[in-house]
């Protein structure tokens, strides 16, 4: 045989191959259409997550029930934390259960004590002289600053956006600063009382404050040249989780998730509380509802924060810091939520009173617990790296979900 | 402890709860469904609405239909302990577009079911768990009702009155073939606590 003749066969051969594997490819084809999607049958596994896991900020567990890496559903599991903080409520006179806020959500102490105290006082029905209004408006803002930074630094550091982290813990230090002048404490601040405050600020405090916060406009633009175009945060975050406004409504969902997804809503400017009426400031809002959209609200808040406290240090004056408050407190026997925005959504306390010196009942509406309901919703269909960046987006402190 | 001394000693006057049949959200409850509002008051602006037990699914729903409190904020319960029926189960809404709250409650006697508002707000679903895990109060028709921040098979409801608040000894309650009693903290043990 010849050359030619060898390569006509191999040809031929070659040919017949290629007819039989397209046939055999749509004959395969044919009887995956059932399933579309699926080459392979599915393999479903059931994945711990946490709770000893770094990315889920706590002690999360998440049975998660994955084909390869993509979540078919998540179910969390808390409660590893849980104190008995509402029975320890009831347990105790009114002003003794203001430290147990602190540790509810231990990243912003401030507003849970300001939710607590402004929860008692609508029941007593007590007025807070103004410099104690302008300070507790700077405390909570100051407080948001810090819990933002947290949340940008560690949920940047998830996603593997390592250097935000150490700018974020640089300024978050600073504040963390002048809490420890303020009121002796770093985290666990118990810095307000019913009525009012504990103490006066110290000589030299504003000042510092002040300085700070102009400069921190700047710092805010550093985060932002790292992070927001970044072409690597922006795969990870785009079209992540998204959520649109009905059903964050429908999910209860509050804080930076619901402004994210286009809902102006903000009970600082809904349903002001101490002096926020008065203030200058802007809500927010993006429209898209995924990851990068809550970044990029929470980031606008920071610099809405910054805003906030300057014009509170311009306005304030010398005057009383505690307004008249009976010495043992004795609410009339009634019943009273009241919610400020903490970093994380919306915060309540209800409280029930039957007359005597001690709550009968006192509940929290943790805005961790409730935003952390819609994780399953979220993170269904996307893949277990992408869980982490939801965990982070949500921002759940879980002393506040377990209680 | 010196801080906690107030600059001043005065009762303030502040004026109590005030009946509130005719607020335009409780008439358009009792418009809806007659012979479901209890009671309905006044109290620093909050109004709250007593219903009756069986129809606080259909009253949340015409809430959310018809006086558009879309938002469903929290739900929680109260123990009475010597009252009857024992508890309140205490539902928020929220309305964007009146920024209102309303809160809305109904009595449940030990033991009794509670029909469950998980399916007209998704978001009251972990909230109906909490309340079976705290307080020991069924909801029917509730998709998943399990115990959310103790474990299945703990031994008790801790937001009762009447749980201690020094915690139970909870190995021995929970699992009494692997953890018989006596096996945990030493009988001897001052500390050792047992399920009354």
């Amino acid at each position: 045989m010849s050359d030619e003749k060898i390569s006509q066969a191999e040809k031929d051969e070659a040919a017949y191959f290629a007819e039989r594997a397209k046939a055999g490819a749509a004959a395969a084809q044919a009887a995956a259409a059932p399933e579309p999607g699926t080459l392979f049958d599915v393999q479903e596994m059931e994945l711990n997550f946490g709770p000893q896991h770094p990315s889920t900020h706590g002690v999360l567990r998440l049975v998660l029930k994955v084909d390869g890496e993509k979540i078919l559903e998540a179910k969390p599991d808390m409660g590893y934390l849980h104190r008995g903080t509402e029975k320890l409520f009831e347990t105790e006179t009114y002003p003794m259960g203001i430290p147990h806020t602190d540790r509810l959500d231990y990243v912003a102490a401030a507003t849970n004590n300001h939710a607590f105290c402004l929860a008692v006082e609508k029941l007593l029905g007590v007025e807070i002289p103004r410099r104690a209004q302008l300070i507790r408006v700077i405390l909570d803002e100051l407080q948001r600053l810090s819990s933002h930074l947290v949340w940008l630094g560690t949920s940047g550091i998830d996603l593997g956006a390592v250097t935000p982290f150490w700018y974020a813990f640089r300024e978050r230090e600073q504040i963390l600063d002048f809490f420890e002048e303020y009121c002796g404490a770093r985290l666990t601040l118990n810095c307000m009382r019913i009525g009012g405050l504990p103490f006066d600020l110290t000589p030299g405090w504003t000042e510092r404050v002040s300085e700070f916060i102009s400069d921190f406009p700047a710092r805010v633009d550093d985060y932002e040249q790292l992070l927001t175009d970044n072409r690597i945060w922006k795969k990870r975050t785009i079209g992540v989780g998204v959520i649109s406004a009905e059903e964050c409504v429908e999910w209860g969902l509050t804080g930076p998730i619901i402004r994210g997804s286009g809902v102006e809503w903000d009970l600082r400017r809904a349903q002001p509380y101490e002096c926020y009426d008065e203030l200058d400031f802007v809500v927010p809002t993006r429209q898209n509802g995924d990851t990068y959209d809550r970044y990029i609200v929470r980031v606008q808040e920071m610099r809405q924060s910054a805003r906030i406290v300057r014009q509170c240090l311009e306005r304030l004056e010398a005057g009383e810091i505690r307004g008249k408050v009976p010495r043992v407190i004795k609410p009339p026997a009634e019943e009273i939520y009241a919610s400020v925005e903490s970093p994380k959504g919306e915060l309540g306390f209800y409280c029930v009173s039957n007359g005597s010196n001690r709550p009968y009942r006192m509940h929290v509406r943790p805005p961790s617990f409730i935003n952390l309901q819609a994780l399953p919703r979220l993170a269904k269909g996307h893949l277990v790296s992408d869980l982490v960046a939801l965990i982070g987006t949500i921002d759940i402190v879980l002393g506040e979900v377990d209680r | 402890m010196a801080d906690e001394k107030a600059p001043a000693e005065e009762k303030v006057a502040r004026p109590g709860a005030v009946d509130a049949s005719g607020h335009p959200w409780v008439r358009s409850i009792r418009a809806a469904l007659p012979d479901t509002v209890v009671s309905a008051k006044e109290f620093a602006g909050q109004v709250t609405v007593v219903v009756q037990k069986d129809s606080i699914a259909r009253v949340a729903r015409h809430l959310k239909d018809a006086e558009d409190f879309k938002y469903c904020v929290d739900a929680t319960a109260v123990d009475w302990k010597t009252r009857d029926p024992r508890f309140d189960v205490v539902y928020h809404f929220y309305s964007f577009s009146k920024n209102a709250r309303i809160r809305v409650k109904c009595g449940a006697a030990d033991g009794e079911e509670v029909p469950s508002i998980a399916s007209v707000f998704l978001a009251a679903n972990w909230c109906e768990r909490e309340i079976w895990d705290m307080f020991g109060i069924r909801f029917s028709g509730h998709p998943d009702l399990r115990r959310i921040l103790t474990w299945e098979g703990f031994h008790g409801h801790p937001l009762r009155k009447d749980f201690p608040l020094e915690g139970i000894d909870t190995g021995a309650a929970v699992y009494p073939e692997e953890w018989p009693e006596g096996g945990g903290p030493s009988q001897k043990d001052p500390n050792r606590k047992v399920v009354s």
